[in-house]
C-alpha cells in the first residue's frame, strides 16, 4: 500500500519528501503545527519520532530534542495519541521512528496492533537489525505494516539484499558513516552507493543523514526517490521557529 | 551479521545497520585470537611483566578475628598496574587492536579506572586515544582524568543525558559509528552487544583461573562462597569464572545508594526495580520506566552507577548460580574505614561493596569455612569522595589552602 501511494506520487513528482520530527519536542501543540505546516507544504511522507532517552544513531540536535521532550513529559501514549489524530487529519502516510525499547517495553504485539489501529503505516528502528527482529517482523507482516529496513555504505551486496527480503514500502539509504545531523558529501561516491541500493533492491529508495537544503535534493534527482529531511527541520525551528517551516519545505523542490 | 550470541534471553546485538560489517570484523578478529594457543600465552606474559599478574589472594587475619566467622581472603586487582583489574580487558583489547590494524581506540569510563587503563594500553601501544567521561563523573573523579590526559589522552566530557557512564557508552558508539575503519571501541565491562560480553569476561577470567588455584594451594580447598562487587559486572564475570563448575556459592554486590527503597540506587538484580530491556545493543535488566526510559541511578561508587547490567549475570542469576544483593552507600564507607584500620586495605568504593556483603555474612559462617573478596581496584582515586564522606577538617583544610595558592 506504501509502495504503491509512493509510486503513484513518483510519476507526478521526480523526488519525493519526506520529513522527521521529534514528538513532544519543543510541545506537543507545536508537533501538531509542525506536522500541519509540513503537510500543508506538500511533504509526501513524515515520520514521527517518540522519543527515547538513549536516542545512539542520532546526533547532537536530535539527541537533545528527545531529551527535551522527555523532560517535559512526552509518554509513549502521548505520541500515539499524537499520531492517531494526525493520520485521520492529513492526507499523507506516517510512519512511527524508535528505538527497540520503546516497542519492547509495550509489547511489541500490542505496540504493533495500536500502530495498525492509529492508521500508521509503517516503523523504522535503526537499532533492529532483521536477526534480532523476527517477532517484529511477523507481527508487522500480520498487521500489513511497513518494516522500513536500512541499508548503509559499509553493508555489502549480498546484506542489502537480505535486508531487502524483509524490507516493505521503501529502502531507507543511511548516506554515510556517522550519525543523524552532520554534513554528507554529495558527490560521486554517493552515487556509486546509490548504484548499488538500486541493484539490490526493486524498492523505492529514500536517502537520509545530512540532507539539508535544496542543492542536496537537486542532487538526489534520478538517483533517489525520496529524500528525508530530519534534523535540519529541527535547526530551522530552533533558530527561526515554527512558523518558518513551510517555507523551508517549499523552497527545497 | 555473521553470529550473536544469547546468555538464557539476554545479550544479542542490537546494533545499527552502519555498525555491522565492523561488529563481524571484531567478532573474526576475536575467534582468531581464541583458537590460537600462543595469544593467550603471549597475554600472560604481558600481564605478568607490565602488570602484577598473578595477583596475590591475602589472608585476611584481622578481619577473621574480628567477625569470629568463616576464614576471609582478598583477591588484590588492586596491585595491577592502574590499580584495577581493568587493565586485564584492557591490555587484551589492545593486542586485539592491533591484530585487527587499528591505530586509534576508545572507551567509555565512569569512575576512570576504565579510562587510564586504556590511556596506559595506548601510550604503550601506541595508538591514539580518546576518553568519554560524563560530566558529573569528571567532578568526582579528576585525578583519574588528570591522569588520562597526562598519559596523552583526549577526555571528552559528555554533556548529555545523566551525564554519567551510560551517557559516555552512547558517546562512544557515536564516534565508533564515524570512525570504525581505524578505531576499535575498547568496551570496559561484559555489557553491550554481541562479541563485547564474551571478549571481556574471556579477558577477565584470568582473575578466576588464578583464584581457584591460589585458594586451594593456600587452604586445600575451595571457598564456600565468592564476594564481587557489580557495576556493569566484569570483575564479579571475572572472578566467578573460575568457580563456575564447582560448588562454591557467588555473591553479585549492586549498589544499594541511599537504600533500595528509596528509588536512589543502581541495583538492577538485587532490587525488583529493574525490568527487561533493550538499550546500548543488548538485552538485559535495565532501571527503566514503564515506558522504557533509562531512570537516573545513583551510587556513591561512581564505577557501579550504571543502568543495565551484564547479560552473562542476568542469566545466571535466573538459572540460580548467582546470588544478588546490594550494599548502601552508608555500609559501604563503613567497610572501607574498617579494611583501612583493620587490615591497612584500601579497597575502591566500587570494591568495598563486596566487602561490607561479606562483612555482613562473616559472622554467620563456620569456622572452617573460607571466604573470598574480590578487591577489584584500589581507592585511592576516591580520596575526594571519601573525605567529603568523612567530613575530614584537616583535608578541607588543605583543599583551602590549595585553591588559595592557584587564586594567587
Amino acid at each position: 500500500m506504501l509502495e504503491s501511494y509512493l509510486r503513484n506520487r513518483l510519476k507526478k513528482k521526480d523526488i519525493l519528501l519526506m520529513t522527521h520530527i521529534v514528538l513532544g519536542y519543543p510541545s506537543f501543540d507545536a508537533s501538531l503545527r509542525i506536522i500541519e505546516s509540513m503537510a500543508e507544504a506538500g511533504v509526501d511522507l513524515m515520520e514521527l519520532q517518540i522519543p527515547f532517552s538513549e536516542p545512539t544513531a542520532d546526533g547532537p540536535v536530535i539527541l537533545r530534542a528527545n531529551q527535551t521532550a522527555l523532560r517535559c513529559g512526552a509518554t509513549v501514549e502521548d505520541c500515539l495519541s499524537l499520531a492517531e489524530k494526525v493520520t485521520h487529519t492529513f492526507d499523507i502516510p506516517f510512519l512511527i521512528m524508535s528505538y527497540y525499547n520503546i516497542l519492547f517495553k509495550y509489547g511489541v504485539d500490542d505496540f504493533i496492533s495500536v500502530m495498525a489501529n492509529c492508521n500508521l503505516q509503517g516503523a523504522i528502528i535503526p537499532d533492529l537489525p532483521p536477526e534480532e527482529g523476527r517477532e517484529y517482523l511477523d507481527a508487522m507482516e500480520e498487521h500489513t505494516l511497513c518494516p522500513i529496513l536500512l541499508f548503509s555504505p559499509t553493508t555489502s551486496q549480498e546484506r542489502m539484499r537480505y535486508l531487502a527480503s524483509f524490507g516493505k514500502g521503501f529502502i531507507y539509504c543511511v548516506a554515510r558513516k556517522g550519525v543523524t545531523g552532520q554534513d554528507t558529501d554529495f558527490s560521486k561516491d554517493l552515487e556509486t552507493y546509490l548504484v548499488r541500493c538500486r541493484n539490490a533492491t526493486p524498492l523505492p529508495l529514500a536517502l537520509g543523514f545530512g540532507v539539508k537544503e535544496k542543492a542536496d535534493i537537486d542532487f538526489l534527482r534520478g538517483k533517489a526517490d525520496i529524500a528525508i529531511i530530519g534534523t535540519q527541520t529541527i535547526r530551522i525551528i530552533e533558530q527561526v521557529g515554527v512558523a518558518a517551516v513551510g517555507d523551508f519545505i517549499r523552497g527545497l523542490r | 551479521m555473521i553470529e550473536r550470541r544469547y546468555y538464557g534471553e539476554f545479550g544479542g546485538a542490537y546494533i545499527p545497520e552502519i555498525l555491522v560489517s565492523t561488529f563481524d570484523q571484531l567478532v573474526k578478529a576475536f575467534k582468531e585470537v581464541k583458537d590460537d594457543p600462543d595469544f593467550w600465552e603471549e597475554y600472560v606474559k604481558i600481564m605478568s611483566t607490565y602488570s602484577c599478574r598473578p595477583t596475590p589472594i591475602t589472608f585476611a587475619e584481622n578481619f577473621t578475628r574480628h567477625f569470629g566467622g568463616a576464614r576471609i581472603y582478598i583477591k588484590r586487582e588492586d596491585l595491577n598496574h592502574t590499580g584495577a583489574h581493568k587493565v586485564n580487558n584492557v591490555m587484551g583489547q589492545g593486542l586485539l587492536t592491533k591484530r585487527m590494524g587499528k591505530t586509534r581506540v576508545i572507551a567509555e569510563t565512569g569512575a576512570g579506572q576504565h579510562g587510564v587503563a586504556t590511556a596506559t594500553m595506548a601510550a604503550k601501544y601506541g595508538f591514539k586515544c580518546t576518553i568519554y567521561m560524563g560530566e558529573v563523573d569528571i567532578a568526582r573523579q579528576s585525578p583519574n582524568v588528570f591522569w588520562m590526559k597526562r598519559l596523552g589522552a583526549e577526555v571528552i566530557p559528555v554533556k548529555d543525558g545523566a551525564r554519567i557512564l551510560k551517557d559516555a557508552i552512547n558517546a562512544a558508539f557515536r564516534d565508533w559509528v564515524t570512525n570504525m575503519d581505524d578505531t576499535h571501541y575498547v568496551l570496559g565491562t561484559v555489557c553491550g552487544p554481541h562479541p563485547f560480553p564474551e571478549i571481556v569476561s574471556y579477558f577477565q577470567s584470568i582473575i578466576g583461573k588464578e583464584a581457584r588455584g591460589q585458594i586451594l594451594e593456600q587452604e586445600g580447598k575451595l571457598p564456600a562462597r565468592v564476594y564481587a562487587c557489580v557495576g556493569g559486572g566484569s570483575n564479579a564475570v571475572g572472578i566467578f569464572s573460575g568457580f563456575f563448575n564447582d560448588p562454591v556459592e557467588l555473591v553479585g554486590v549492586e549498589a544499594g545508594g541511599k537504600g533500595l527503597d528509596t528509588g536512589h540506587h543502581a541495583s538492577r538484580l538485587a532490587s525488583k526495580d529493574g525490568t527487561i530491556g533493550v538499550a546500548q545493543g543488548y538485552k538485559t535488566y535495565f532501571l527503566q520506566n514503564s515506558d522504557g526510559q533509562m531512570q537516573e541511578t545513583h551510587s556513591v561508587a561512581a564505577g557501579l552507577d550504571y543502568v543495565g547490567v551484564s547479560p552473562i549475570l542476568a542469566s545466571l542469576r535466573e538459572e540460580g548460580k548467582v546470588r544478588f544483593e546490594s550494599a548502601t552507600d552508608q555500609e559501604v564507607m563503613d567497610a572501607l574505614s574498617l579494611a583501612l584500620r583493620k587490615e591497612g586495605l584500601v579497597p575502591a568504593l566500587e570494591s568495598a561493596h563486596a566487602f561490607a556483603q561479606a562483612f555482613k555474612e562473616a559472622p554467620d559462617m563456620g569456622k572452617d569455612d573460607v571466604i573470598m573478596i574480590n578487591q577489584s581496584g584500589r581507592g585511592d582515586k576516591d580520596i575526594f569522595t571519601i573525605a567529603d564522606a568523612y567530613a575530614d577538617p584537616e583535608w578541607q583544610k588543605f583543599i583551602k589552602e590549595k585553591a588559595e595558592e592557584y587564586c594567587a
